[in-house]
């Protein structure tokens, strides 16, 4: 075991130093290309006249040698042609090729072992072809380096806003004299502010290198509205010593108002980091309360401890795996149909639990609470046995993949974005309903006094079932919020029934409303103490916390009032 | 307990309180013929006023009657008294010098106030014998509960009050197989074996047969004088075979007081009971 | 004194004498008879039995909390684990440089881990005596602490349920960490000897079966004596009416508190004899579930009989052995039926179809 541990260190240590090289490496070989081009640039452009078209263009970049390629990128960057920047773009991911058959170039995905190819210099489709019917364009590190610039160039005159902005951000780190150049032509010409914003930037950044004085302060001046981790790294570099105990930056006062720029941001960056941590706090108290949710109301409302809740949601979190298995196309629109189908399903789960077992069991809490258990146990062996012990993954669609990047210190992931969301729309749902419908009057009605509602001709019997199937429903739903967070496998309940207990009694039991507040403060607090003592460290102050709260105050946050809970 | 001394009993709010053991009951002073003072007592629950300035005073040896309509507060008044429910202002002493308001359930029990609940609750799972044993005036920490020998004076005293509440033949039956009104007694005897200064007697004849409500009214003639006695009842007959002094008790606060004939013909109790 | 528990009390004595035959006559026949004789128990068989004792011993602890004080921890597994750790720090320092790392002082874990110095909750753990009592004070003070809080505030039932497994389930997730150093993940094992005896031999194997079967015994008589006095009296009363006794001047907490320390540190003694007869000991016996298995032994047996218990506790963990030998799949079905059929249909444990409930007599 501790053999097999070491191992395993000295491979993670091994492909660390694998990652970390790999920038290394293509920085040199930067350096390199930079060099070459400059070279090719003088020596060779005078001596082959330029392409007249963009056919022969493409034609002699196929053709063509390194160098010859290399001055046909440039160029094409140059056209304006339509077709340049797709043509570009396939040379760079290697999917440029040329037909052997006539020498044509053509664009080619790989498909099922062959390749769709379609026209380079129409797009017109043509057909599927085999392996061996086209060669590859080789590609070099300095040509890589050149396609890149020359598609960024070609980006920057682009039509759509977004694209320019991408192009100019990606210049940011690696902006040199002839980018700068570049940009400035562009600057002339270019109306929208984000993108004026971000090339004022590479230009300030620029200045910083300036031997005047004056220039250096005004590009400061420009910096500081920037929320840039690389304007943040040039800056520490600049009021630091260099090797030979000298200040990089010769000037102090150039060096006091850098750092006066540095706490200004860093003040941004720790305000940014606030938030992302309360967000993150937020949307992992949103995960608790939909996993608590589904409890208040059968704890809250009627006083039933059902430690088979986890499994529901379990039950959930693998009708959405079942969904993207019976529509393996629509992984999005499966998601959203899991929503309802889960609700039904542990329902439907919950109301035979209730019928079956709890319904004998009412004013024996203890009781139902160990009957409930042998139901988990039962259903977790079930879903092992039907979809094996192994965790199933299910596909996050694309609209919530990914993150919301606001700026270099702030970006939001769309799952736990959609989820906060979602966590808000079914305990507003869940509020209506137990507010306005007529369920929810009869639910209210046999919480607070149970024999009062059966006088009253409130069935009482259907009314729990409902309620508890309710419950159950919601916890489904929640199942279906975890599956596109965390593994889908047996398990999946049992990790989270002891935290939901926690958020209900901590909120106080029989109020939705503590619930929620009780969810989220739980989530942002763990979520505050994760930097400082790790997660699971943070995890068991917060139960610690939690279990010195409940003796404390018993009835949680914010307690039922009234005679009936003196008893 | 003086003033100025610290109160050493626990609760939630002193949390080491419990450490000190009370030794209230040693000290009562009734120097003054009053054994039970409540002034200004509110309780409210949810906006609702249980309790509203209630001013009562008991005399050692007092038999003392409470009646008043449903919700009237008296059995909010007796959670008050016994520290079941904390008022939200007011006062409680035992004597003079004892402020209940200080001490939790268990010390005032021990302190010598001691309570028949409403619904009777004896330990069914116990012979009558047990539940009187249990219930008898000694130190009742865990360890000395543990080592706990019956010496022949407490074997004694148990006979005497088994005697009292006449459940002698039945001294080793479950208390979960008494009638109704044997276990009505057996809860009176279970309050005589702690020894207390005050007996509150919540609706002691309530499901009790005539010639039982008889043997009642008898039982607590006996004990008064040598305990002080606050009896609620709704019965009407009984109250009037006991009563010396009667205090009407009307939303939370009390109405009148004075004996039952008196009380019987205040035209403001007549409306209170029969409404306008 | 009355004739209310003479069956429970019969039929109790009856498992206490099946409980001593096994201790005394698994050892007299691996002496008398030869290796390979039909009457000689494989070590196999023995420390499973001396495993089955020590179940049953935990058992016996939470049917005196819950069967007589109503108190349902579902954390009782903690403490268990916590004796069992005490002693599993013992037989790891006993290991000395018999270790992987041959390093005389330090666990092999702790010089994995690059830890030059034992922690100063590893001191002492050297010392058999010192490791014993801390078998028992160890969970004795987390009970205390923890049972005062809860027992002070008064969160009682499904509240106090749901917080003691909260508590066991913090601990499973700190023993899980390396930094709390007690092994991490793979907690305390590769053990070696035991008061300088080597730990895998027989002649270990059947003394720790004895003193388990010894301690079962004198447990259950302990335990039986407390429940006839007026402590045991007061805290099933505690059980039936809490408020009522709080009424007649009794400190209930101080009850329930001093009946809870004491299981938890029985529950300790039965944790620090299992562990060396497993030869491990890791943080999964934190686990909610496990303290959850408990509850069904003291349910399925019959809580509040004592013996029950331990009728459970071997017929569930025999039922286990066999049924996760056969048809893995089928034991936690077989553990979920359990749950639920009796609670529903047997209130009284298997215990309560053979023998008759005093109270109707």
């Amino acid at each position: 075991m501790k053999a097999n541990s070491m191992v395993c260190s000295y491979l993670w240590l091994s492909v660390l130093l694998l990652v970390l090289s790999v920038p290394c490496m293509a920085q040199g070989n930067a350096v390199e290309a930079a060099v070459s081009e400059l070279a090719s640039e003088r020596t060779e452009s005078r001596v082959d006249p330029l392409p007249a078209s963009f056919a022969e263009a493409l034609t002699r970049l196929l053709r063509g040698n390194i160098k010859e390629r290399e001055q046909i990128v440039e160029h094409l960057s140059t056209t304006g042609h339509p077709r340049a920047q797709v043509v570009l773009e396939a040379l760079l991911n290697g999917e440029l090729f040329e037909l052997k058959a006539d020498g044509r170039p053509v664009i080619g995905a790989e498909n099922q072992g062959g390749y769709a190819i379609s026209d380079a210099l129409t797009g017109d489709a043509l057909g599927y072809v085999g392996r061996g019917d086209i060669a590859k364009i080789n590609l070099t590190n300095s040509l890589r380096v050149t396609l890149r610039k020359a598609i960024g160039r070609l980006q920057l005159r682009s039509g759509d806003a977004a694209s320019r902005l991408a192009a100019v951000n990606a210049m940011i780190t690696s902006a040199d004299d002839k980018t700068l150049e570049l940009l400035r032509t562009f600057e002339a010409t270019e109306r929208d502010e984000r993108v004026l914003a971000a090339m004022r930037l590479i230009f300030a950044l620029h200045d910083l290198r300036s031997d005047h004085k004056s220039v250096r302060l005004n590009a400061l001046d420009t910096l500081k509205e920037y929320n840039s981790l690389e304007v943040y790294n040039r800056l520490s570099v600049l009021v630091d010593r260099d090797d030979d105990g000298h200040f990089v930056e010769p000037d102090a006062d150039v060096r006091k108002k850098a750092k006066s720029v540095l706490v200004k941001i860093d003040a941004r960056r720790q305000f940014y980091s606030a938030v992302e941590t309360v967000f993150f706090g937020l949307s992992l108290g949103a995960v608790l309360v939909l996993a608590a949710i589904g409890l208040a109301i059968t704890f809250g409302v009627m006083g039933v401890i059902n430690m088979a809740h986890g499994e529901l949601m379990m039950l959930g979190a693998y009708t959405t795996y079942v969904m993207q298995q019976i529509m393996p196309e629509y992984l999005g629109l499966s998601v959203l149909l899991a929503i309802p189908a889960a609700f039904v399903i542990s329902a439907a789960v919950g109301i035979a639990i209730e019928r079956g077992i709890i319904c004998f069991l009412y004013g024996r809490p203890l009781e139902t609470l160990l009957a409930t258990f042998g139901v988990s146990l039962f259903l977790q062996q079930t879903v092992r046995s039907i979809f094996s012990p192994l965790n199933r993954s299910v596909t996050t669609p694309e609209w919530m993949s990914g993150s919301w990047q606001i700026n270099d210190f702030l970006s939001l992931t769309w799952n736990r974005f959609y989820i906060l969301l979602f966590c808000l729309l079914v305990f507003t749902v869940l509020l209506q309903i137990l507010k306005r419908t007529r369920l929810g009057l009869e639910v209210r009605a046999v919480a607070q006094n149970r024999n009062m509602a059966k006088a009253m001709g409130i069935p009482t019997a259907r009314v729990d079932a409902l309620t508890f199937g309710l419950g159950s429903g919601i916890a489904g739903v929640a199942g279906v919020a975890l599956s596109q967070i965390t593994n889908v496998g047996p398990n999946l309940g049992q990790s989270y029934i002891v935290d939901s207990f926690m958020v209900v009694v901590f909120g106080g039991v029989g109020n939705l409303w503590g619930t929620l507040v009780a969810g989220f403060s739980l989530g942002i607090v763990n979520k505050m103490l994760e930097p400082h003592a790790g997660a699971v460290l943070a995890k068991i102050l917060v139960l610690v916390f939690i279990i010195l709260f409940i003796q404390k105050r018993p009835r949680g946050l914010f307690p039922q009032k009234g005679r009936a809970t003196e008893a | 307990m003086n003033g100025s001394e610290p109160q050493t009993d626990q609760r939630q709010d002193k949390p080491f309180g419990f450490m000190v053991q009370p030794r209230a009951s040693n000290r009562l002073d009734v120097t003054h013929g009053t054994i039970l003072y409540l002034e200004d007592v509110s309780v409210s629950f949810d906006g609702f006023k249980a309790l509203n300035g209630l001013c009562l005073y008991i005399d050692v040896g007092e038999l003392r009657c409470l009646i008043g309509p449903n919700g009237a507060g008296k059995t909010t008044l007796m959670d008050v008294i016994t520290g079941k429910t904390r008022p939200d202002s007011g006062s409680v002493f035992f004597g003079q010098t004892i402020d209940l308001l200080q001490m939790d359930e268990p010390a005032i029990a021990q302190a010598g106030v001691c309570r028949k609940f409403q619904k009777p609750s004896v330990f069914d799972g116990l012979t009558v014998f047990e539940n009187l044993e249990l219930a008898m005036k000694t130190d009742k920490g865990a360890w000395a509960t543990l080592f706990h020998r019956l010496g022949s004076e407490q074997l004694d005293r148990i006979a005497e009050v088994l005697q009292t509440i006449g459940l002698q033949e039945y001294a080793s039956r479950p208390a979960g197989a008494l009638s109704h009104g044997q276990k009505q007694w057996l809860e009176i005897g279970m309050l005589l074996m702690q020894e207390p200064k005050v007996m509150l007697v919540d609706e002691p004849v309530a499901g009790m047969t005539h010639h039982e409500i008889d043997r009642t009214a008898e039982l607590l003639l006996s004990l008064q004088g040598k305990h002080s006695i606050i009896v609620v009842e709704h019965d009407m007959a009984f109250v009037r075979s006991i009563a010396r002094k009667v205090t009407v008790l009307h939303e939370g606060s009390v109405l009148t007081e004075g004996t039952m004939d008196e009380v019987q013909n205040d035209p403001r109790v007549i409306q209170v009971y029969l409404g306008d | 004194m009355n004739g209310h528990s003479f069956t429970n009390h019969k039929a109790g004595s009856v498992v206490i004498a099946l409980v001593a035959a096994v201790t005394v006559l698994v050892p007299l026949c691996n002496a008398v008879f030869p290796d390979g004789s039909a009457l000689h128990f494989s070590a196999y068989t023995v420390s499973l039995l001396g495993k089955y004792m020590t179940f049953a011993l935990l058992g016996l602890t939470l049917d005196l909390v819950w069967g007589y004080c109503g108190i349902l921890a579902l954390g009782h597994g903690a403490f268990f684990a916590l004796g069992g750790y005490a002693i599993g720090m013992y037989l790891m320092r006993q290991i000395g440089n018999r270790g992987v790392y041959g390093d005389p002082v330090l666990p092999d874990f702790m010089v994995f881990l690059n830890w030059k110095e034992l922690p100063w909750y590893w001191l002492g753990f050297d010392q058999f005596w010192f490791a014993s009592l801390m078998v028992l004070i160890v969970p004795g003070s987390l009970a205390f602490v923890f049972g005062w809080l809860a027992f002070r505030s008064r969160v009682t039932g499904v509240y106090l349920s749901i917080i003691t497994q909260a508590l066991t389930y913090a601990l499973m997730l700190a023993f899980f960490r390396n930094e709390m150093g007690f092994g991490g993940n793979n907690g305390l094992t590769d053990f070696k000897s035991i008061l300088g005896f080597t730990i895998q031999s027989e002649a270990v194997r059947l003394a720790l079966l004895m003193i388990s079967g010894l301690s079962l015994i004198g447990a259950f008589l302990l335990s039986r004596w407390i429940i006839k006095t007026k402590l045991g009296r007061v805290v099933t009363a505690v059980r039936d009416q809490e408020s009522r006794v709080r009424f007649l001047g009794y400190r209930v907490e101080m009850f329930k508190l001093w009946l809870f320390v004491f299981a938890a540190m029985l529950a300790g003694l039965a944790g620090a004899l299992y562990v060396p007869q497993v030869g491990i000991i890791n943080p999964s016996e934190f686990s909610p579930l496990n303290s959850l298995e408990i509850v069904v032994w003291v349910a399925l047996g019959g809580r509040g009989t004592l013996y029950g218990a331990i009728v459970g506790a071997v017929l569930v963990n025999y039922g286990k052995t066999v049924l996760t030998g056969l048809l893995p799949e089928i034991w936690l079905f077989t553990l979920g039926a359990a749950f639920v059929l009796v609670t529903m249909f047997l209130p009284r444990g298997l215990v309560g179809l053979l023998v008759r409930d005093g109270k109707e007599s």
